[in-house]
């Protein structure tokens, strides 16, 4: 280890001291995280829930809005941040775009999903018992699509959280600046807790949706 | 966008066309071929960890749970943060930047191909028992040929997130298509940044294209019309 040699210091992988004293800066990464991962999937998802449900009904628009999304979704995030710049400088706004389209494509294949997968006979007996196209997509058909829904919203959160500290690289990043700083400091301890944290952030967004998913969808519980 | 826009399509325009961008160790073919090879490699190590214990766990059907919530924690890491890290551990060259994009490439391999394996209709395999297949054909002849799709489906999504990856090595120094987004950024050069970005974005999008090619032509024909468009049931994601 040439670092050992020459400053006669091991940086350890985390050092307590500096952890202790820097929780605010940290625990103000960890919302600005929180902030950034929120608008987009709440944004993402009110998008979506709409352009689903009417991609659902006319299945015409299906193929195109699935394709313009799918499109945007496989452009990695770093290039349209880039492609963004010129427009909207080093923003919120450039940050976002690109987090909102990647979890419109997410959500909306899986309010598909869920909405074709409700069946045929259900639809019938709605119709039966006098129910109206709009009461029964919103009584009837939504509820039944919530496990696909849950299971999109769940995707695109775990997924944004990792892309948000990509966006350190037009200074925002939330936790993302601490790893930006220990990779140019070469300092281990703000990219160790930053990661660890991310990782963290991630499952514990993943129970949380796992619960709403449990109390939102009562009759599942059983399978 | 007004006059603006057009000044900085004109720009990049000039860019991509100037040959000089074209030659030497920041050329266009040199940081392309950086990017396949990082990609390529990393894929294939990927799928010769993943495949194997997907398709073995989802044959036996023991030990899914513990599968599936390893892979999920896989997902949640980073990639800027394990790329930083292989950097801090390894240092300067290809080897972090493979091991982290291999690392991120293993997740969803593992959970499709155990899912696919998972999803082999029950009375098939005892169909294919009373045809008097033994356990190995029987893996082999009949229960992969039902999985391909799905397993496909995550090698696909598994390829075109390591390739977008990639692009993030040129952060800890490495080569590839990001080179000129990292420098572009840096030196506040719009041409070089919105040149890599458009590169970066159609190298994705023609890596999809390919592996949507390569995944309709390894589907045995008798099996693609059988079940529900595999798009709806792999499970996807996105690492950058």
């Amino acid at each position: 280890m040439p670092n050992g040699l020459f400053l006669d210091i091991v940086d350890p992988w985390i050092n307590w001291g500096w952890l202790s004293t820097h929780i605010p800066y940290v625990l103000a990464a960890v919302q600005e995280h929180i902030t950034l991962t929120l608008i987009a999937v709440l944004a993402g998802f009110a998008i979506s829930l709409p352009l689903g449900v009417l991609a659902h009904r006319w299945s015409s628009l299906r193929f195109p809005i699935l394709t313009v999304f799918g499109i945007f979704y496989t452009i990695p995030s770093i290039a349209l941040f880039a492609l963004l710049i010129p427009y909207t400088g080093l923003s919120g706004t450039t940050a976002e775009i690109p987090l909102i389209g990647y979890n419109v494509l997410i959500l909306v294949r899986n309010v598909l999903v869920g909405l074709d997968s409700v069946p045929p006979d259900v639809l019938d007996a709605a119709d039966g018992m006098g129910y109206r196209p709009f009461v029964r997509l919103v009584r009837i058909e939504l509820p039944l699509a919530l496990p696909a829904i849950f299971a999109g919203l769940r995707v695109a959160t775990v997924s944004t959280i990792g892309i948000v500290t990509i966006t350190a690289v037009i200074g925002l990043g939330g936790l993302g600046q601490l790893i930006l700083r220990g990779l140019i400091e070469s300092f281990h301890s703000p990219l160790v807790v930053a990661t660890v944290l991310s990782i963290v952030l991630a499952l514990f967004a993943d129970l949380l949706l796992a619960g709403a998913q449990r109390f939102a969808i009562p009759w599942a519980r059983q399978a | 966008m007004g006059e603006t826009g057009v000044n900085i399509l004109e720009s990049v325009g000039r860019w991509l066309t100037d040959p000089a961008h074209w030659q030497g160790p920041d050329g266009i073919p040199t940081r392309l071929g950086e990017h396949l090879h990082l990609s390529i490699e990393s894929v294939s190590i990927g799928i010769l960890i993943a495949l194997p214990v997907g398709i073995v766990l989802g044959h036996y059907g023991r030990f899914g749970n513990l599968a599936i919530n390893i892979s999920n924690v896989g997902r949640a890491v980073p990639s800027f943060g394990i790329l930083v890290i292989a950097f801090q551990v390894f240092g300067l060259g290809d080897l972090p930047i493979i091991l982290a994009l291999t690392a991120l490439a293993i997740p969803p391999m593992v959970t499709n191909s155990y899912v696919a394996l998972r999803e082999v209709d029950p009375d098939v395999k005892d169909a294919a028992r009373g045809m008097g297949y033994r356990e190995l054909p029987q893996l082999l002849r009949v229960e992969l040929p039902l999985a391909v799709p799905l397993i496909m489906a995550g090698v696909r999504t598994s390829a075109v997130q390591v390739v977008a990856t990639a692009t993030l090595a040129a952060l800890i120094a490495g080569g590839g298509l990001g080179r000129y987004i990292v420098d572009g950024l840096a030196r506040n050069d719009y041409p070089r940044l919105l040149a890599g970005a458009l590169l970066v974005a159609a190298l994705a999008l023609a890596t999809e294209l390919l592996l949507a090619g390569l995944q309709r032509i390894l589907v045995p024909r008798g099996i693609r019309l059988l079940k529900a468009p595999v798009a709806s049931r792999a499970s996807t994601f996105k690492t950058a």
